[in-house]
């Protein structure tokens, strides 16, 4: 087991414009669960892979504890990986495919059909054992894949979106097993997902990483209550966060008919812009009847989800009509074609810089 | 299904016209099938029939089905008399050496071509693609130049080599196509589970590439057995002939030909294909078909 660190690695791709990391700066502490989650493209699954050993590393090094690895083969690294597609080996049973690990490092016989059924039982496939990936189900497979990882008892886990290929009720439930898994082994895992709840519910930590970019690495709680640009703030949460460009008044900014009062600190951060991008989730607002301090928003959609419900509509804002999002209770939600008063909760709101759209204050 | 059983069960019917001709119009993909098959094995079976004819027999011209008197005398002429025999151990060497040449080149380019990061791809492959329909009487020339140079003339070299301007490519194609379709990310699993990138290709996708090298092999071992035009061309003396053209010879004399001789000899060369044939059929059209591995 071992601390992982990028240092400033980036990749360039042969022929390709920008690179498809750019200096990512990471530290992975022994043991953690790091999710790294972003849009198709972000560079996530590069980093995994270099990482690996799989993808040549352009400029930069990556450690694993004290060691250098960045130019060793993957074999060198003591590293196990779960791909997206599972990459099984077809032509062998479920037992030689997680024995596989072990046979190649010269394992005796004996001990390698011990260990593989103590990782089948834990994972639920001793009836399997003897069968051919291809009469496996989906989520057999992946579980097959992860008992190949860990019957090594490798020094970094690295999963790149293995649950993509289950159907949505199975990947909650995996998620789970995976996450206790995870936690009961101690072993440092870099998973990559592009799929916010994954990196929410399994990391330790979460990295959003963007066009190769490294976002911004912090908790889930963090990440979800501070983010630290537009990008950020726009995709993690869901329904995205409504992200209003505004212009400022004295103490606070201007929404409409109301006046979103900001702390201290953020207005000193304003540093005298004109217009800022005011950022609320969903649920930052109360729905009320008066429309004092309220935004008036015309209600196209409603979804009711059961135990909440969402209000699309647009509103006038700064004299455009805006695209707005809010949470409502589904027991007295708003019907379709209504008008409703959103009055924001100052306390619940973030501000980002309209030029970088970075983060305004604390 | 036959006729008699055709027939046969409209009687059990009670002989109800209307049904019968029903039946025959329902059957008619079997007949034609039948038809086909009868079409494509007739020659072979009326080779078969003269094979066994005694000389008199042949010389009569009498038989339809089955000679009177079978007798293998043929057999035992060609196999112990006239070195027919090292005419098949020719065609053994030159099939054998041509596909164990195409199964090293083949799977050696397939692989690169498949999995190596190289411009203009698709062109080396559609120019592999047009040398092998390369039409070969406007390589036969060329060809004997270039072996004659080479001072290869007359060996059974000239003959294996000549063959690889067709098994080579279809090898290549048939293992490009498989490698291609074979997920790269089974080869960098094995690598991360510590083998080398040689470890991967043996331990992981030399079992995955298994059943379509054993179609190269097959396709490339019939090919080369059936070539006739190359050893027509290279090949002098006698004892360097391959059967297939150790055939044209046999059962002739000055005067008259026999061909129930020859028709042993037909029957002795097209047995290894057969039997290797029936054997692979299924390898052969899953490897073929591609999707061999999924």
């Amino acid at each position: 087991m071992a601390e992982i660190r990028f240092d400033h690695v980036s990749c360039v791709y042969a022929g390709a414009a920008r690179p498809a990391v750019d200096e990512l700066d990471l530290t992975v502490e022994d043991g953690e669960f790091l999710v790294i989650v972003g849009p198709s493209g972000c560079g996530k699954t590069t980093s995994l892979r270099m990482l690996a050993g799989l993808e040549q590393v352009s400029s930069g090094a990556i450690f694993m504890g004290e060691r250098d690895v960045t130019r060793l083969s993957p074999r060198q690294r003591d590293i196990a990986m779960v791909f997206q597609s599972y990459a099984l080996y077809p032509t062998m049973s479920v037992q030689q495919n997680i024995e596989f690990p072990l046979k190649v490092a010269g394992v005796p016989r004996r001990e390698r059909a011990a260990r593989a059924r103590e990782v089948a039982e834990m994972l639920d496939l001793t009836e399997y054992l003897s069968r051919k990936p291809a009469k496996l189900s989906g989520g057999q497979r992946q579980r097959v894949a992860m008992g190949r990882a860990i019957v090594r008892r490798p020094q970094a886990f690295l999963l790149d979106e293995p649950l993509s290929n289950l159907d949505a009720k199975l990947r909650v439930m995996t998620r789970t097993q995976i996450a206790a898994l995870q936690r009961r082994l101690g072993v440092t895992t870099v998973y990559v997902t592009h799929d916010q709840v994954e990196a929410m519910t399994m990391g330790d930590r979460v990295a959003v990483m963007r066009d190769g970019v490294l976002q911004q690495c912090a908790s889930p709680r963090d990440i979800y209550l501070r983010p630290c640009n537009t990008f950020v703030a726009g995709f993690i949460g869901s329904p995205p966060m409504n992200l209003l460009p505004v212009p400022t008044a004295e103490r606070g900014v201007r929404l409409g008919a109301a006046v979103v009062p900001l702390p201290r600190g953020t207005l000193a951060a304003l540093n005298g812009d004109r217009e800022v991008i005011l950022g609320l989730r969903p649920d930052a607002f109360e729905l009320t009847s008066e429309a004092q301090d309220a935004v008036e928003v015309h209600v196209s959609l409603v979804e009711i989800l059961g135990s909440e419900a969402y209000v699309y509509g647009q509103a006038a804002i700064d004299g455009r009509a805006t695209d707005i999002v809010l949470r409502a209770d589904p027991v007295d939600a708003p019907e379709h074609g209504a008008v409703v008063h959103a009055r924001p909760l100052p306390e619940r709101s973030h501000v980002f810089s309209a030029s970088t759209g970075q983060r305004l204050g604390s | 299904m036959t006729a008699a059983g055709i027939a046969g069960r409209a009687q059990t019917a009670g002989w109800r016209p209307a049904r019968v001709a029903a039946r025959l119009r329902r059957s008619w993909p079997s007949w034609l099938l039948i038809l086909v098959t009868l079409l494509f094995t007739a020659p072979f079976l009326w080779v078969f029939t003269h094979s066994l004819e005694s000389s008199a027999e042949w010389a009569q011209n009498k038989t339809v089905l089955w000679p009177h008197a079978p007798t293998l005398a043929n057999y035992r002429a060609v196999l112990f008399k006239d070195g027919f025999l090292t005419n098949v151990a020719n065609s053994v060497i030159v099939a054998a050496a041509t596909t164990a040449a195409t199964l090293v080149f083949g799977s050696l380019a397939g692989y690169a071509l498949a999995r190596l990061p190289m411009r203009g791809k698709s062109a080396i492959l559609g120019f592999i693609l047009l040398a092998g329909f390369f039409p070969l009487t406007a390589m036969i020339g060329p060809l004997f130049k270039v072996m004659s140079r080479l001072g290869l003339l007359d060996t059974l070299t000239a003959v294996s080599i000549s063959d690889l301007i067709y098994t080579l490519p279809l090898a290549t194609w048939l293992l490009a196509s498989l490698f291609a379709q074979l997920p790269e990310e089974i080869e960098e699993a094995a690598m991360v589970d510590g083998c080398t990138r040689l470890g991967a290709l043996r331990r992981v996708v030399a079992p995955l590439a298994a059943p379509a090298l054993a179609t190269a092999a097959v396709l490339s071992f019939i090919l080369a057995w059936s070539d006739f035009t190359f050893s027509l061309s290279f090949l002098q003396d006698e004892s360097h002939f391959t059967a297939p053209l150790a055939m044209l010879q046999l059962g002739q004399t000055k005067f008259y030909t026999y061909y129930n001789l020859t028709d042993a000899t037909v029957v002795i060369t097209a047995l290894p294909i057969v039997v290797l044939v029936l054997v692979m059929q299924r390898r052969i059209v899953s490897g073929l078909t591609g999707g061999a591995v999924k």
